[in-house]
């Protein structure tokens, strides 16, 4: 360890509080707006929408694709995922099947 | 908020409950990894489980391990937390509407909200005879547990212990490319899923893996409000 007790408490309090802020914020700033708003209601229908796929990319944002296994068990897996989950709809199958199928590919086959 | 019985709050986790699965196996495992990694930076279970309790914040805690390694600045860390948290501030909008009337749990349920609790809440159609605010209160309850036990199961693992789980952390990622497939199925319009990914993508393009978060956001926003004003003219 580097840090002092303290110090590494500092630290923690530091992302803690950063954590909490970027939580708490959009509730504080809207608190006393109109949910009614046809913007903000708008943005709180459309924006759930965009901020899954946002997600979806995040995950993958360290996939390298100009070197070995150039993104292949991600695409082979998502493809499964959405091929499954859009013909049977069975949230725990579709995760189950992907998580699977990516763990076999990056263990027995992209090595 | 008052007149909640036992059996309601019955009926609000054991919906509740099969939801939370797949975010059950991904933090044990990403808990585990996270528990150890922290033991080997000689930070023991009683400061991963302190942290895991206190922050819960999966990505900002494995940022957190290069500040607790490094030298000390105090406002890097705070200012890099809020960075790789700024997607948060879209999850707050999303909610708004339904965390309204969530009375006292609200407090809690706006701290824990993570990407994982942020996409079954967000996703998840409930029939009319459960209590929203405690089906909330229990995903968000139940994935800050499965969060503090994995990170504290690792910091007791230590590295002692190997095991071939490779490719296992992809479950989170299989669970939110679930979600998306979910709501372009139940949607007619397919423009904000578009957008959510295409200016992810050229964002990540352009600004790479650490920085591109913000500038998609931004872009997400100025997109979805075109979208609108000319939708409405």
């Amino acid at each position: 360890m580097t840090l002092t007790t303290s110090q590494a408490l500092i630290i923690m309090a530091m992302v803690t509080l950063g954590t909490i802020i970027s939580r708490f914020l959009p509730f504080i700033l809207f608190k006393h707006a109109d949910t009614e708003n046809a913007y903000i209601k708008y943005l709180g229908q459309v924006l759930p929408l965009s901020a899954i796929g946002l997600l979806v990319v995040y995950c993958l944002k360290d996939v390298s694709f100009t070197s070995s296994p150039r993104g292949i068990p991600e695409a082979i897996s998502l493809i499964i995922i959405a091929l499954l989950h859009y013909s049977k709809e069975n949230t725990l199958l579709s995760i189950g099947v992907g998580t699977l199928t990516y763990m076999a590919l990056v263990q027995f086959v992209f090595i | 908020m008052k007149g909640t019985s036992l059996e309601e709050k019955k009926l609000a986790l054991k919906t509740a409950f099969p939801h939370t699965l797949p975010v059950l196996t991904g933090f044990i495992f990403l808990g585990i990894a996270y528990g150890i990694l922290m033991d080997t930076k000689g930070y023991g279970i009683i400061w991963v489980t302190f942290m895991s309790l206190i922050t819960y914040a999966g990505s900002s805690q494995y940022v957190a391990i290069t500040f607790l390694t490094s030298a000390f600045n105090p406002i890097y860390a705070l200012i890099m937390t809020l960075t790789v948290n700024a997607r948060h501030l879209f999850y707050g909008i999303s909610l708004l509407d339904k965390y309204k009337n969530t009375g006292k749990l609200k407090p809690y349920l706006i701290f824990g909200l993570g990407d994982e609790t942020f996409s079954i809440v967000c996703s998840t159609e409930l029939p009319k005879d459960v209590n929203k605010a405690w089906f909330y209160f229990f995903v968000t309850f139940l994935n800050h547990m499965y969060w503090v036990l994995g990170s504290a199961l690792g910091g007791l693992i230590g590295n002692r212990i190997t095991f071939n789980t490779k490719g296992l952390d992809f479950v989170l990622t299989a669970l939110f490319a679930t979600i998306f497939v979910g709501q372009w199925k139940s949607r007619k319009d397919h423009i904000p899923a578009l957008v959510g990914v295409v200016c992810s993508i050229i964002s990540l393009l352009i600004f790479g893996e650490n920085a591109f978060i913000i500038p998609a956001m931004i872009s997400i926003l100025i997109v979805l409000s075109i979208k609108r004003v000319r939708g409405n003219a």
